[in-house]
């Protein structure tokens, strides 16, 4: 049973699995923020009043945690082990033709991981009560910070980094699980290539509307 | 044709290396590229100097030997060949040449260019074989293979074992090699009756000798000489996931 457990491609399959699992969140979050774009600030104080209190939410939101620390504790431990891999690079670098945005998938991992530290400091802690706020008003929390243009400048530079994590990571999920199939493949890419697009672009929108248009 | 070669030269596994510059006046673009290393090394031992050891054979792109680093690309800039291969046309008058040998942990440099990869053969070794006795050659067509499984079967093995793909590779990642040593049997029913404790043993082989994890980046395909495609990795991973 231990052979399984630490075996490299087990590790991988965790790590797919729940990379998969947070591709499957981001458009939940992304549906209750676009209510941000409403002038009228109940709808979205709802939503989020709802997803902090409704039981089933709430069980969810540990599993999503647990998600997260999986992902990035094997993504860091799996980083790791591939460059002890290899001690000596190579002087004349390395031009093998590769995908592109696979190769700076810890960094952009890291960026993300940056803004959701963040994140959980200015809204969710402030939900549990570590940080000073008021909970039942993340509506105008939101608005008053999508008016600091250095918070909009971080939020669109890592939601575009969030999109190259997303291109690499989605296919690479299908291939890590052992999905690959010569008619399905291409499709998965196609999908993963619209996905990272739509999800940080709506994501983005939101600042660039608040701010430009409002 | 003049070429800059800065080639890595190192004593033994055990002695600090570094990159010795090379001038060659005299390259025909016709030359294989071992040829060139060979004119150089002639061209050493005339001058009482210490020739440059590199890995070969059968010249023929068969063995796998002669792996070494060019230019950033493993086998050299042209796809699909391996360094015996390699025509010097390829080349342009006045470049510089940078020539290393894989670097790789499991691959420790013996002398110069060449390295031991062995770790390889310890990867076969663990599971990369049909143990049951098969006896005489019986009909080919007694057992029914469909098209499609047997020439996949056969692309994989193909695979000279020359540790490309562990060079190119950004995590020195032996998925493609072992993919293709796992591949080669699973798609035959002759292979099938091992797949579980072959899959389960070589993939624990390959993480207990240091290799670096897949990360679906791609440059083993491309780099591979065979042309070995990822999707035996996909492969791999669902024989794996099947095992256990």
């Amino acid at each position: 049973m231990s052979k399984v457990v630490f075996a490299s491609i087990s590790k991988k399959f965790t790590m797919a699995l729940a990379g998969l699992f947070l591709i499957t969140f981001l458009p939940v979050h992304l549906a209750i923020n676009l209510m941000l774009l409403k002038s009228d600030p109940v709808p979205f104080t709802q939503a989020a009043h709802f997803m902090a209190t409704f039981p089933l939410v709430k069980i969810m939101e540990l599993v999503l945690f647990a998600t997260i620390l999986i992902h990035v504790s094997y993504g860091i431990y799996l980083q790791i082990v591939n460059w002890l891999a290899r001690p000596v690079g190579y002087a004349g670098g390395s031009k093998s033709e590769t995908s592109f945005f696979s190769r700076f998938m810890i960094w952009t991992g890291a960026t993300i991981f940056t803004f959701l530290v963040l994140h959980f400091f200015n809204f969710y802690f402030v939900k549990i009560g570590l940080v000073k706020g008021d909970p039942e008003n993340f509506y105008a929390m939101a608005h008053g910070l999508f008016k600091v243009p250095a918070y909009n400048y971080i939020y669109l530079i890592c939601f575009s980094v969030l999109g190259f994590h997303l291109y690499h990571a989605f296919s690479s999920a299908f291939q890590t699980l052992g999905l690959n199939h010569r008619i399905w493949t291409p499709v998965v890419k196609t999908v993963a290539l619209i996905y990272s697009i739509i999800i940080p672009a709506g994501f983005a929108v939101i600042p660039i509307i608040l701010w430009f248009f409002r | 044709m003049k070429l800059t070669l800065k080639i890595w030269r190192q004593k033994n596994a055990k002695a600090a290396g570094g990159f010795v510059t090379y001038q060659m006046n005299d390259v025909s673009p016709e030359m294989a590229f071992l040829e060139m290393l060979d004119a150089l090394n002639k061209k050493l031992v005339e001058e009482d100097k210490e020739p440059i050891a590199f890995d070969h054979d059968c010249r023929e792109g068969i063995c796998g030997s002669c792996g070494m680093y060019i230019n950033g690309h493993p086998h050299g800039p042209v796809p699909a060949i391996t360094t015996c291969h390699l025509s010097m046309r390829f080349f342009k008058d006045g470049e510089t040449v940078w020539i290393e040998p894989w670097r790789a942990k499991p691959f420790p440099v013996i002398r110069d260019l060449i390295v031991d990869r062995t770790a390889f053969d310890k990867i076969q070794f663990a599971g990369g074989f049909i143990s049951i006795n098969t006896g005489g050659a019986p009909e080919a067509n007694l057992i029914p293979v469909k098209k499609e499984d047997s020439d996949n079967a056969f692309d994989s093995a193909v695979c000279v074992g020359c540790g490309a793909c562990v060079a190119a590779c950004k995590n020195a990642s032996a998925m493609l090699f072992v993919s293709a040593k796992i591949s080669q049997f699973a798609l035959l029913p002759q292979g099938r009756i091992e797949a579980r404790d072959r899959v389960r043993s070589m993939v624990e082989k390959m993480d207990e000798l240091g290799f670096g994890n897949c990360s679906n980046t791609g440059a083993c395909e491309a780099e591979c000489p065979k042309e070995i495609k990822i999707s035996n990795i996909a492969r791999l991973n669902r024989e794996f996931y099947k095992a256990y």
